[in-house]
Protein backbone atom coordinates (compact mmCIF):
# COMPACT_ATOMS: atom_id res chain seq x y z
CA UNK A 1 0.00 0.00 0.00
CA UNK A 2 1.23 3.71 -0.60
CA UNK A 3 -0.26 4.84 2.20
CA UNK A 4 2.16 4.18 4.67
CA UNK A 5 2.67 7.25 6.30
CA UNK A 6 -1.08 7.41 7.09
CA UNK A 7 -0.74 3.77 8.58
CA UNK A 8 1.96 4.46 10.88
CA UNK A 9 0.91 7.74 12.07
CA UNK A 10 -2.49 5.73 13.24
CA UNK A 11 -0.60 2.71 14.53
CA UNK A 12 1.37 5.75 16.75
CA UNK A 13 -1.94 7.11 18.02
CA UNK A 14 -3.38 3.97 18.61
CA UNK A 15 -0.26 2.91 20.64
CA UNK A 16 -0.11 6.70 22.44
CA UNK A 17 -3.63 5.67 23.44
CA UNK A 18 -3.41 2.43 24.76
CA UNK A 19 -0.71 3.58 27.28
CA UNK A 20 -2.13 6.68 28.29
CA UNK A 21 -2.20 5.45 31.35
CA UNK A 22 1.28 4.62 32.26
CA UNK A 23 2.40 8.10 30.26
CA UNK A 24 -0.34 10.04 32.01
CA UNK A 25 0.94 8.69 35.47
CA UNK A 26 5.04 9.02 34.31
CA UNK A 27 3.89 12.86 33.80
CA UNK A 28 1.60 13.41 37.31
CA UNK A 29 4.13 11.60 39.43
CA UNK A 30 1.79 9.14 40.51
CA UNK A 31 2.47 6.01 42.79
CA UNK A 32 1.03 3.21 43.88
CA UNK A 33 0.06 4.91 47.23
CA UNK A 34 -3.12 4.46 48.63
CA UNK A 35 -5.08 7.49 49.72
CA UNK A 36 -4.34 9.07 53.21
CA UNK A 37 -7.60 8.48 54.99
CA UNK A 38 -8.17 10.06 58.49
CA UNK A 39 -9.10 7.08 60.74
CA UNK A 40 -11.33 8.09 63.78
CA UNK A 41 -9.35 8.61 66.77
CA UNK A 42 -11.53 7.31 69.22
CA UNK A 43 -12.74 3.99 67.90
CA UNK A 44 -10.89 0.72 67.22
CA UNK A 45 -13.44 -0.97 65.91
CA UNK A 46 -15.93 -0.40 62.90
CA UNK A 47 -19.53 -2.00 62.90
CA UNK A 48 -18.40 -4.72 60.97
CA UNK A 49 -14.82 -6.64 60.15
CA UNK A 50 -12.58 -4.21 58.16
CA UNK A 51 -12.69 -6.48 55.59
CA UNK A 52 -16.25 -6.51 55.14
CA UNK A 53 -16.30 -2.46 55.51
CA UNK A 54 -13.86 -2.29 52.78
CA UNK A 55 -15.84 -4.05 50.01
CA UNK A 56 -19.07 -3.90 51.17
CA UNK A 57 -20.19 -0.95 53.23
CA UNK A 58 -22.67 0.29 50.60
CA UNK A 59 -24.56 -2.62 51.45
CA UNK A 60 -24.54 -2.45 54.75
CA UNK A 61 -25.72 0.81 54.29
CA UNK A 62 -28.76 0.11 51.74
CA UNK A 63 -29.44 -2.82 54.06
CA UNK A 64 -29.88 -0.34 57.10
CA UNK A 65 -32.15 2.40 54.88
CA UNK A 66 -34.63 -0.56 54.48
CA UNK A 67 -34.79 -1.84 58.00
CA UNK A 68 -35.31 2.08 59.16
CA UNK A 69 -37.62 3.02 56.68
CA UNK A 70 -39.33 0.21 55.74
CA UNK A 71 -39.07 -1.92 58.42
CA UNK A 72 -39.29 0.65 61.88
CA UNK A 73 -35.63 -1.10 62.57
CA UNK A 74 -33.06 1.34 64.04
CA UNK A 75 -31.14 -1.13 66.30
CA UNK A 76 -28.09 -2.86 64.30
CA UNK A 77 -26.57 -5.66 66.77
CA UNK A 78 -23.03 -6.00 65.54
CA UNK A 79 -20.97 -8.79 65.14
CA UNK A 80 -19.06 -8.39 68.15
CA UNK A 81 -22.73 -8.30 70.11
CA UNK A 82 -22.34 -4.13 69.93
CA UNK A 83 -25.99 -2.03 69.51
CA UNK A 84 -25.88 0.69 67.34
CA UNK A 85 -28.55 3.60 65.68
CA UNK A 86 -28.58 2.62 62.07
CA UNK A 87 -27.75 6.12 61.03
CA UNK A 88 -25.58 7.49 58.76
CA UNK A 89 -25.38 10.76 60.44
CA UNK A 90 -25.72 10.09 63.65
CA UNK A 91 -22.89 7.08 64.31
CA UNK A 92 -20.83 6.77 60.68
CA UNK A 93 -20.49 9.84 60.91
CA UNK A 94 -19.46 10.40 64.79
CA UNK A 95 -16.31 8.65 64.13
CA UNK A 96 -15.81 9.21 60.81
CA UNK A 97 -14.86 12.16 58.20
CA UNK A 98 -17.16 12.60 55.05
CA UNK A 99 -14.62 14.70 53.76
CA UNK A 100 -11.51 13.23 54.63
CA UNK A 101 -12.74 9.87 55.05
CA UNK A 102 -15.12 9.04 52.58
CA UNK A 103 -14.62 11.48 49.91
CA UNK A 104 -10.69 11.29 49.94
CA UNK A 105 -11.39 6.80 49.42
CA UNK A 106 -14.09 7.67 46.29
CA UNK A 107 -12.19 9.82 44.96
CA UNK A 108 -9.31 7.73 44.59
CA UNK A 109 -11.31 4.49 42.77
CA UNK A 110 -13.23 6.96 40.67
CA UNK A 111 -16.35 6.10 42.68
CA UNK A 112 -19.03 9.31 41.83
CA UNK A 113 -20.15 10.69 45.03
CA UNK A 114 -23.15 8.48 46.04
CA UNK A 115 -26.62 10.01 46.47
CA UNK A 116 -26.18 9.83 50.14
CA UNK A 117 -25.23 13.64 50.70
CA UNK A 118 -28.73 14.46 48.48
CA UNK A 119 -30.53 14.36 52.51
CA UNK A 120 -27.94 13.55 54.90
CA UNK A 121 -25.28 15.71 56.09
CA UNK A 122 -22.04 16.17 57.79
CA UNK A 123 -22.45 17.16 61.17
CA UNK A 124 -18.50 18.51 61.42
CA UNK A 125 -19.53 20.31 58.12
CA UNK A 126 -22.94 21.92 60.00
CA UNK A 127 -20.56 22.93 62.59
CA UNK A 128 -18.01 24.29 61.01
CA UNK A 129 -20.66 26.36 58.87
CA UNK A 130 -22.87 27.53 62.08
CA UNK A 131 -20.04 28.99 63.39
CA UNK B 1 -18.88 -29.20 19.10
CA UNK B 2 -17.01 -26.23 18.51
CA UNK B 3 -19.17 -24.04 20.76
CA UNK B 4 -18.81 -26.69 23.19
CA UNK B 5 -14.57 -27.48 23.48
CA UNK B 6 -14.29 -23.40 23.06
CA UNK B 7 -16.83 -23.21 26.38
CA UNK B 8 -14.76 -25.92 28.40
CA UNK B 9 -11.92 -24.06 27.54
CA UNK B 10 -12.87 -20.95 29.06
CA UNK B 11 -13.88 -22.82 32.15
CA UNK B 12 -10.79 -24.02 32.14
CA UNK B 13 -8.59 -21.00 32.21
CA UNK B 14 -11.43 -19.97 34.73
CA UNK B 15 -11.06 -22.51 37.32
CA UNK B 16 -6.84 -22.47 36.91
CA UNK B 17 -7.59 -18.41 37.89
CA UNK B 18 -9.46 -19.46 40.76
CA UNK B 19 -7.36 -22.06 41.75
CA UNK B 20 -4.49 -20.13 41.16
CA UNK B 21 -5.54 -16.87 42.99
CA UNK B 22 -6.13 -19.35 46.31
CA UNK B 23 -2.41 -20.04 46.57
CA UNK B 24 -0.35 -17.04 47.41
CA UNK B 25 2.50 -18.40 45.32
CA UNK B 26 0.53 -18.11 42.35
CA UNK B 27 -0.24 -14.32 43.02
CA UNK B 28 2.84 -12.82 41.57
CA UNK B 29 2.27 -15.03 38.30
CA UNK B 30 -1.22 -13.71 38.06
CA UNK B 31 -0.99 -10.46 39.13
CA UNK B 32 1.94 -9.00 37.42
CA UNK B 33 3.50 -11.77 35.09
CA UNK B 34 0.67 -12.64 33.14
CA UNK B 35 -0.75 -9.33 32.52
CA UNK B 36 2.81 -7.71 31.43
CA UNK B 37 3.23 -10.52 29.11
CA UNK B 38 -0.02 -10.75 27.23
CA UNK B 39 0.25 -6.19 27.11
CA UNK B 40 3.44 -7.46 25.27
CA UNK B 41 2.05 -10.04 22.79
CA UNK B 42 -1.00 -7.63 22.22
CA UNK B 43 1.09 -4.32 21.44
CA UNK B 44 3.91 -6.70 19.85
CA UNK B 45 1.09 -8.25 17.90
CA UNK B 46 -0.97 -5.90 16.91
CA UNK B 47 1.94 -3.74 15.59
CA UNK B 48 3.11 -6.63 13.39
CA UNK B 49 -0.10 -7.21 12.11
CA UNK B 50 -0.62 -3.78 10.95
CA UNK B 51 2.68 -3.54 9.45
CA UNK B 52 2.39 -6.63 7.58
CA UNK B 53 -0.88 -5.55 5.87
CA UNK B 54 0.76 -1.87 4.78
CA UNK B 55 3.48 -3.87 3.40
CA UNK B 56 1.46 -6.13 1.14
CA UNK B 57 0.42 -4.50 -2.00
CA UNK B 58 -2.87 -3.66 -3.85
CA UNK B 59 -2.62 -4.75 -7.16
CA UNK B 60 -6.31 -4.00 -8.14
CA UNK B 61 -8.57 -1.39 -7.25
CA UNK B 62 -11.61 -2.84 -5.44
CA UNK B 63 -13.39 -1.10 -3.68
CA UNK B 64 -16.90 -2.67 -3.02
CA UNK B 65 -19.58 -0.37 -3.78
CA UNK B 66 -23.13 0.07 -3.20
CA UNK B 67 -23.79 2.46 -5.25
CA UNK B 68 -23.93 4.62 -8.91
CA UNK B 69 -19.88 5.52 -9.67
CA UNK B 70 -19.39 9.15 -10.45
CA UNK B 71 -19.11 8.97 -14.67
CA UNK B 72 -20.82 11.82 -16.30
CA UNK B 73 -22.10 15.14 -15.31
CA UNK B 74 -25.78 14.16 -16.07
CA UNK B 75 -25.62 10.97 -14.02
CA UNK B 76 -26.18 11.40 -10.37
CA UNK B 77 -23.89 9.83 -8.33
CA UNK B 78 -23.42 8.39 -4.65
CA UNK B 79 -20.70 10.21 -3.48
CA UNK B 80 -20.51 8.20 0.28
CA UNK B 81 -21.41 4.76 -0.85
CA UNK B 82 -19.53 4.81 -3.80
CA UNK B 83 -17.06 7.35 -3.09
CA UNK B 84 -14.39 8.13 -5.28
CA UNK B 85 -13.23 11.53 -3.39
CA UNK B 86 -10.69 11.06 -0.58
CA UNK B 87 -13.82 13.04 1.57
CA UNK B 88 -15.84 9.83 1.11
CA UNK B 89 -13.95 7.07 1.82
CA UNK B 90 -13.76 9.05 5.06
CA UNK B 91 -17.25 9.89 5.70
CA UNK B 92 -17.82 6.12 4.29
CA UNK B 93 -15.06 4.53 6.63
CA UNK B 94 -16.60 6.32 9.39
CA UNK B 95 -20.42 5.60 9.02
CA UNK B 96 -18.59 1.70 8.78
CA UNK B 97 -16.19 1.99 11.76
CA UNK B 98 -18.71 3.86 14.12
CA UNK B 99 -22.00 2.82 12.75
CA UNK B 100 -21.52 -0.32 11.09
CA UNK B 101 -22.90 0.42 7.75
CA UNK B 102 -22.59 -3.04 5.96
CA UNK B 103 -24.20 -4.73 8.53
CA UNK B 104 -27.34 -2.63 8.49
CA UNK B 105 -27.44 -3.95 5.10
CA UNK B 106 -27.67 -7.66 6.26
CA UNK B 107 -30.56 -9.31 4.51
CA UNK B 108 -31.76 -13.20 5.48
CA UNK B 109 -32.70 -15.63 2.89
CA UNK B 110 -35.34 -18.88 3.38
CA UNK B 111 -37.11 -20.65 1.75
CA UNK B 112 -40.94 -20.10 2.47
CA UNK B 113 -42.30 -23.41 3.85
CA UNK B 114 -46.28 -23.49 1.67
CA UNK B 115 -44.09 -23.28 -1.86
CA UNK B 116 -40.70 -23.60 -2.67
CA UNK B 117 -40.06 -19.49 -2.73
CA UNK B 118 -36.72 -18.24 -1.45
CA UNK B 119 -37.56 -15.18 0.56
CA UNK B 120 -34.76 -11.83 1.25
CA UNK B 121 -35.80 -10.13 3.76
CA UNK B 122 -34.18 -7.02 5.69
CA UNK B 123 -32.63 -8.67 8.87
CA UNK B 124 -31.57 -5.98 11.18
CA UNK B 125 -30.73 -7.60 14.33
CA UNK B 126 -27.19 -8.39 13.54
CA UNK B 127 -26.55 -4.59 13.01
CA UNK B 128 -28.10 -4.01 16.56
CA UNK B 129 -26.35 -6.50 18.28
CA UNK B 130 -23.09 -6.09 17.23
CA UNK B 131 -23.77 -2.02 17.72
CA UNK B 132 -24.87 -2.85 20.80
CA UNK B 133 -21.91 -5.02 22.20
CA UNK B 134 -19.09 -2.88 20.64
CA UNK B 135 -20.21 0.85 21.87
CA UNK B 136 -20.96 -0.97 25.21
CA UNK B 137 -17.30 -2.55 25.10
CA UNK B 138 -15.89 0.73 24.39
CA UNK B 139 -17.40 2.81 27.18
CA UNK B 140 -16.39 -0.33 29.70
CA UNK B 141 -12.85 -0.35 28.51
CA UNK B 142 -12.78 3.55 28.87
CA UNK B 143 -14.20 3.52 32.48
CA UNK B 144 -11.82 0.73 33.21
CA UNK B 145 -9.15 3.78 33.36
CA UNK B 146 -10.37 5.04 36.53
CA UNK B 147 -8.54 2.29 38.11
CA UNK B 148 -5.51 3.00 36.03
CA UNK B 149 -4.70 6.84 36.17
CA UNK B 150 -4.88 8.98 39.45
CA UNK B 151 -6.19 11.59 39.51
CA UNK B 152 -9.07 9.89 37.70
CA UNK B 153 -10.34 12.45 34.70
CA UNK B 154 -13.35 14.53 34.59
CA UNK B 155 -14.37 12.59 31.50
CA UNK B 156 -14.47 9.26 32.93
CA UNK B 157 -16.61 10.36 35.85
CA UNK B 158 -18.78 12.25 33.08
CA UNK B 159 -19.44 9.29 31.41
CA UNK B 160 -19.65 7.06 34.36
CA UNK B 161 -22.75 9.36 35.52
CA UNK B 162 -24.53 8.91 32.42
CA UNK B 163 -23.68 5.01 32.22
CA UNK B 164 -25.21 4.96 35.71
CA UNK B 165 -28.28 7.33 34.92
CA UNK B 166 -31.24 5.58 36.34
CA UNK B 167 -29.19 5.29 40.16
CA UNK B 168 -30.38 1.83 40.82
CA UNK B 169 -28.97 0.63 44.24
CA UNK B 170 -25.49 0.63 45.47
CA UNK B 171 -22.90 0.14 43.26
CA UNK B 172 -24.85 2.06 40.69
CA UNK B 173 -25.99 -0.17 38.44
CA UNK B 174 -24.70 0.25 35.10
CA UNK B 175 -26.23 0.29 31.58
CA UNK B 176 -23.51 -0.59 29.69
CA UNK B 177 -22.79 -3.77 31.74
CA UNK B 178 -26.56 -4.96 31.10
CA UNK B 179 -26.50 -4.22 27.54
CA UNK B 180 -22.89 -6.04 26.56
CA UNK B 181 -24.47 -9.48 27.80
CA UNK B 182 -27.39 -9.34 27.04
CA UNK B 183 -25.95 -8.40 23.39
CA UNK B 184 -23.26 -11.34 23.96
CA UNK B 185 -26.15 -13.74 24.62
CA UNK B 186 -27.95 -12.71 21.76
CA UNK B 187 -24.83 -13.20 19.43
CA UNK B 188 -23.91 -16.18 20.79
CA UNK B 189 -27.83 -17.78 20.39
CA UNK B 190 -28.20 -16.96 16.94
CA UNK B 191 -24.86 -19.13 16.00
CA UNK B 192 -26.12 -21.96 18.11
CA UNK B 193 -30.10 -21.49 16.53
CA UNK B 194 -29.55 -20.91 13.23
CA UNK B 195 -28.57 -23.58 10.98
CA UNK B 196 -27.05 -21.90 8.19
CA UNK B 197 -25.15 -19.96 10.97
CA UNK B 198 -23.98 -22.99 12.78
CA UNK B 199 -22.80 -24.53 10.11
CA UNK B 200 -20.28 -22.03 8.91
CA UNK B 201 -19.50 -21.08 12.62
CA UNK B 202 -16.36 -22.15 14.08
CA UNK B 203 -14.52 -22.60 17.00
CA UNK B 204 -12.65 -19.37 17.32
CA UNK B 205 -16.03 -17.77 16.80
CA UNK B 206 -17.43 -19.31 19.34
CA UNK B 207 -14.07 -19.18 21.89
CA UNK B 208 -14.15 -14.99 21.36
CA UNK B 209 -17.82 -15.23 22.44
CA UNK B 210 -17.06 -17.16 25.83
CA UNK B 211 -13.78 -15.17 26.23
CA UNK B 212 -15.93 -11.99 26.02
CA UNK B 213 -19.30 -13.60 28.34
CA UNK B 214 -16.80 -14.72 30.44
CA UNK B 215 -14.86 -11.43 31.22
CA UNK B 216 -18.26 -9.51 30.82
CA UNK B 217 -19.65 -11.92 33.37
CA UNK B 218 -17.25 -11.81 36.32
CA UNK B 219 -16.79 -8.23 36.30
CA UNK B 220 -20.40 -7.91 36.80
CA UNK B 221 -20.58 -10.33 39.13
CA UNK B 222 -17.17 -8.28 41.03
CA UNK B 223 -19.10 -4.78 40.95
CA UNK B 224 -22.78 -6.08 42.36
CA UNK B 225 -22.04 -9.25 44.65
CA UNK B 226 -18.76 -10.70 45.35
CA UNK B 227 -17.55 -7.40 46.15
CA UNK B 228 -13.87 -7.03 46.06
CA UNK B 229 -11.36 -4.62 47.13
CA UNK B 230 -11.52 -1.46 45.01
CA UNK B 231 -8.55 0.23 46.83
CA UNK B 232 -6.24 -2.63 46.44
CA UNK B 233 -7.36 -3.39 42.60
CA UNK B 234 -6.29 0.06 41.79
CA UNK B 235 -2.95 0.10 43.76
CA UNK B 236 -2.49 -2.93 41.36
CA UNK B 237 -3.45 -1.22 38.54
CA UNK B 238 -0.98 1.78 38.96
CA UNK B 239 1.64 -0.50 40.11
CA UNK B 240 1.31 -2.24 36.71
CA UNK B 241 1.37 0.95 34.38
CA UNK B 242 3.41 2.99 36.43
CA UNK B 243 6.32 -0.43 36.20
CA UNK B 244 6.80 -0.62 39.94
CA UNK B 245 4.28 -3.59 40.43
CA UNK B 246 3.15 -4.56 44.22
CA UNK B 247 1.13 -7.77 44.90
CA UNK B 248 -1.76 -6.85 47.30
CA UNK B 249 -2.50 -9.08 50.23
CA UNK B 250 -5.97 -10.31 48.75
CA UNK B 251 -8.38 -8.56 46.19
CA UNK B 252 -10.68 -11.53 46.09
CA UNK B 253 -10.88 -14.62 43.70
CA UNK B 254 -13.10 -13.43 41.15
CA UNK B 255 -10.87 -10.72 40.42
CA UNK B 256 -8.20 -13.47 39.14
CA UNK B 257 -10.76 -14.40 36.83
CA UNK B 258 -11.44 -11.27 35.24
CA UNK B 259 -7.85 -10.08 35.00
CA UNK B 260 -7.25 -13.47 33.83
CA UNK B 261 -9.47 -13.74 30.96
CA UNK B 262 -8.65 -10.09 30.10
CA UNK B 263 -5.03 -11.23 29.55
CA UNK B 264 -6.04 -14.16 27.49
CA UNK B 265 -8.22 -11.76 25.09
CA UNK B 266 -5.38 -9.28 25.04
CA UNK B 267 -2.61 -11.94 23.84
CA UNK B 268 -5.45 -13.73 21.46
CA UNK B 269 -6.75 -10.41 20.31
CA UNK B 270 -3.54 -9.75 17.48
CA UNK B 271 -3.67 -13.66 16.22
CA UNK B 272 -7.50 -14.03 16.05
CA UNK B 273 -10.51 -12.58 14.24
CA UNK B 274 -10.70 -10.05 16.52
CA UNK B 275 -7.79 -8.04 15.01
CA UNK B 276 -10.29 -6.46 12.80
CA UNK B 277 -10.57 -3.85 15.22
CA UNK B 278 -7.21 -3.02 13.14
CA UNK B 279 -7.76 -4.64 10.57
CA UNK B 280 -11.20 -2.71 9.41
CA UNK B 281 -8.77 0.39 8.52
CA UNK B 282 -6.61 -1.56 5.94
CA UNK B 283 -9.59 -3.14 4.06
CA UNK B 284 -9.01 -1.87 0.75
CA UNK B 285 -12.29 -2.81 -0.32
CA UNK B 286 -13.35 -0.09 2.14
CA UNK B 287 -10.73 2.39 2.01
CA UNK B 288 -9.79 2.80 -1.82
CA UNK B 289 -12.09 5.18 -3.40
CA UNK B 290 -14.31 4.18 -6.74
CA UNK B 291 -12.29 6.04 -9.19
CA UNK B 292 -11.02 3.34 -11.27
CA UNK B 293 -12.39 5.45 -14.78
CA UNK B 294 -10.36 8.79 -13.70
CA UNK B 295 -7.04 7.72 -12.31
CA UNK B 296 -5.51 4.93 -13.37
CA UNK B 297 -4.25 2.82 -11.06
CA UNK B 298 -1.20 1.03 -10.93
CA UNK B 299 0.02 -2.24 -9.56
CA UNK B 300 2.52 -1.64 -7.22
CA UNK B 301 4.46 -4.99 -8.22
CA UNK B 302 4.13 -3.82 -11.84
CA UNK B 303 8.60 -3.67 -13.13
CA UNK B 304 9.37 -1.74 -16.16
CA UNK B 305 8.17 -4.25 -19.17
CA UNK B 306 10.85 -4.33 -22.45
CA UNK B 307 8.70 -3.98 -25.01
CA UNK B 308 9.27 -4.16 -28.79
CA UNK B 309 6.28 -2.15 -30.72
CA UNK B 310 5.44 -2.77 -33.97
CA UNK B 311 6.62 0.42 -35.08
CA UNK B 312 9.92 -0.25 -34.27
CA UNK B 313 9.32 -3.93 -35.47
CA UNK B 314 8.79 -2.44 -38.90
CA UNK B 315 11.40 -0.13 -38.81
CA UNK B 316 13.94 -2.81 -38.12
CA UNK B 317 12.64 -4.81 -40.96
CA UNK B 318 12.07 -2.35 -42.88
CA UNK B 319 14.30 -3.39 -46.06
CA UNK B 320 13.51 -6.26 -46.00
CA UNK B 321 9.13 -5.86 -45.94
CA UNK B 322 9.86 -3.46 -48.86
CA UNK B 323 11.80 -6.18 -51.05
CA UNK B 324 9.37 -8.49 -50.28
CA UNK B 325 6.62 -6.26 -51.60
CA UNK B 326 4.44 -6.03 -48.20
CA UNK B 327 2.02 -3.31 -47.52
CA UNK B 328 4.19 -1.21 -45.15
CA UNK B 329 2.18 1.18 -42.16
CA UNK B 330 4.73 4.08 -42.43
CA UNK B 331 5.31 5.04 -46.27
Amino acid sequence: MRDKVWIIAGLLLFLGLVTYPAWHDLVAGTTAKPPQLVLPANQKQCVAPLSYMRTSHMKLLLQWRRSVVRDGQTKYVAFDGKVYNMKLSGTCLRCHSQQEFCTRCHNYVGVRTPYCWNCHLDPAQVKRSAR
Amino acid sequence: MNALTSFILILVVTGLAFAGGEISSCRVLLDVVLPYAAMAAFLVGLVYRVLKWASSPVPFNIPTTCGQQKSLSWIKSSWIESAHTKLGVAVRMAIEILLFRSLFRNSRAQIRQEGPRLLYSENKWLWLGALAFHWSMLVIVLRHLRFFVEPVPRFILAMDAVDGFFQISAPQLLVTDVVIIVALLFLLQRRLTDPKVRYISLFSDYLALFLLLGIAISGVLMRYFFKVDLEAVKQLAIGLVTFSPIVPASIGALFFVHLTLVSFLLAYLPFSKLVHMGGIFLSPTRNLPNDSRMVRHVNPWNYPVKVHTYQEWEEEFHDKIKAAGLPLERE
